[in-house]
């Protein structure tokens, strides 16, 4: 278990080993609104292939954090690395080519409820790339047959319940192939069967195609699953299955507690964490 | 009650404030890349097609009873035959443009401003920037320029049914010729009732979209914020159109005539 302070992990983005890469470092960030502080010199380091699950009470400053690291947001304090680049400093234009590497699940979904499934999915593509029609249509169809809604393909997100909302917000945010993902409470609201499904999407994105993750939720069913399980492909076929401990260690948490990081560390360290305030949000 | 004006001055600071950096934001996008060609077609639509039916009945009836009223006063002057002269240049330089305007800030203003303030607070202005999209050049610039290209088409057709209006009324209750009163359309209107006639409906056009964007673009509190954001967007773009259209005329007038 580690209770946290000051972090003291340092920040630095000197790349070593492909694996040991960090893709994002928060180091000392700040951020107030008005006299409300939100985040109080948050630091954490996320390595390439890693997933950082960002556990806290609603207002804890999760999501604000996600924020930052898009640029959405300007922190008052600190630094952000960002795939390299320090965004914390960057203009809006400059933005756009860091966001090229970054896929967000936003709450709700947030998906363009004029455009159909097919045009959500693909509006990336659509708009920003050059690519024939025909690939971007065969690229939406795979990552839709991904996460198993290719039949809704041309209905409006009006027509979809909430979990397949959710899911085609994930389906959006993987189209493009990000190297980054970024999930804000993506089973907040939704029954077990679908966050189940959806804990599944996220573990496949991960363990499949190599997606670095940041999972905010303070949902600890589904942030423990997503930890503690990998994706494996056996004889041509999927499974999800407990991951091994290695792996279980490629998956920390940070827990928030009125924008101080008050936890950092793996599953097994968080369950058997001894910090009153853990022990009741654990409970 | 200092501290109360104090604060009101420092949140209309702020708006203004705001407003000129989208102002920035938006010719900064009109002379970059990448266009949207297809929002603003959609646009051209929604706000031209959309809003022809309430400018066709306004102008249709604001020259109509143009006609009546005047007829009566112009009367006492002998003066009926002129009734022409005066629906056209009413509504041509002043009521065509303004009434449009206003009709624009309830119809397109309150859209614009609903839409746009939906977007924010479901996150999808936030999704469309992660997406790495800009959204003044994907919302507002289409707007804007659908506004701007719109707004003289549809005073014109106000003018011209005003007109029509006019001279249904002027035929059927003042008793005046159609040749007659045609003819006082034609001597009345100069060439400087037609600029400031089309001069003033592009101004108005700008100021309602960009002010409906302004609006929903800053919308906060959930969809409590969204109506509130409408209800300010037809408001401010209103005071906008009728202060600016004084203005305006007064520029104009020293300009041309």
């Amino acid at each position: 278990m580690a209770l946290l302070g000051p972090h003291a992990r340092a920040a630095t983005v000197e790349r070593t080993s492909d694996e040991d890469t960090p893709v994002i470092v928060f180091d000392n960030v700040s951020l107030a609104f008005d006299d409300k502080i939100v985040l109080r010199s948050v630091s954490f380091t996320l390595l390439k292939r890693h997933t950082k699950i960002l556990l806290g009470a609603s207002g804890a400053g999760k999501s604000i954090i996600l924020k930052l690291i898009l640029g959405l947001l300007k922190p008052d304090g600190g630094v952000i690395w960002v795939n390299g680049h320090r965004v914390d400093r960057m203009r809006e234009l400059e933005l756009m080519t860091v966001r090229a590497d970054l896929g967000m699940v936003f709450q709700e979904g947030a998906l363009f409820d004029s455009l159909t499934v097919r045009e959500n999915v693909g509006y990336k593509l659509y708009e920003d790339t050059d690519l024939p029609l025909e690939d971007v249509n065969r690229r939406v169809e795979e990552v839709l047959g991904f996460i198993g809604l290719a039949e809704h393909i041309d209905k409006m997100p009006s027509e979809l319940s909430g979990g397949q909302r959710r899911r085609v917000a994930i389906a959006r945010a993987m189209a493009f192939k990000p190297q980054i993902l970024l999930y804000d409470e993506p089973t907040t609201g939704l029954d077990p069967i679908t966050a189940t499904t959806v804990d599944h999407e996220i573990i496949k994105l991960r363990d499949l195609e190599s997606v670095t993750s940041i999972v905010v939720t303070h949902q600890l069913r589904d942030a423990f699953y997503v930890a503690t399980h990998a994706a494996i492909q056996r004889d041509g076929r999927l499974a999800i299955e407990p991951a091994s401990a290695e792996k279980c260690d490629e998956a920390e948490f940070i827990m928030l507690r009125d924008g101080l990081v008050v936890f950092e560390g793996n599953a097994v360290e968080l369950r058997h964490a001894n910090d009153p305030y853990l022990r009741t949000f654990l409970s | 009650m200092l501290s109360w004006i104090d604060k009101w001055l420092k949140a209309a600071l702020l708006e203004m404030q705001e407003y000129m950096r989208l102002l920035g934001a938006l010719s900064r996008a009109g002379v970059s890349r990448p266009f949207y060609y297809r929002d603003v077609i959609e646009q051209l639509d929604a706000i031209g097609v959309g809003s022809l039916t309430v400018v066709l009945l306004t102008g249709f009836f604001t020259g109509a009873v143009l006609a009546l009223q005047t007829g009566v006063t112009l009367d006492r002057f002998g003066a009926r035959p002129v009734v022409g002269q005066l629906v056209s240049v009413s509504m041509v330089t002043e009521l065509g443009p303004v009434l449009t305007a206003l009709m624009l800030a309830g119809r397109v203003g309150s859209g614009i401003a609903a839409e746009l303030g939906s977007m924010v607070v479901t996150d999808q202005i936030n999704a469309l920037r992660a997406l790495g999209t800009d959204p003044v050049r994907k919302l507002v610039l289409p707007r804007v320029l659908a506004g701007l290209v719109m707004a003289p088409i549809l005073t014109v057709i106000a003018d011209f049914v005003g007109m029509i209006g006019g001279g249904v009324v002027a035929v059927t209750q003042l008793q005046v010729a159609w040749s007659v009163y045609r003819t006082s359309i034609v001597d009345g209107l100069g060439v400087q009732d037609a600029w400031m006639g089309l001069i003033k409906p592009l101004v108005l056009g700008f100021l309602i979209v960009s002010i409906g964007c302004h609006v929903g673009l800053r919308t906060r509190g959930g969809t409590q914020g969204v109506g509130r954001g409408t209800t300010q967007a037809v408001v401010a773009a209103s005071v906008a159109v009728l202060t600016v259209d004084f203005f305006l005329t007064r520029l104009l007038f020293s300009l041309m005539y």
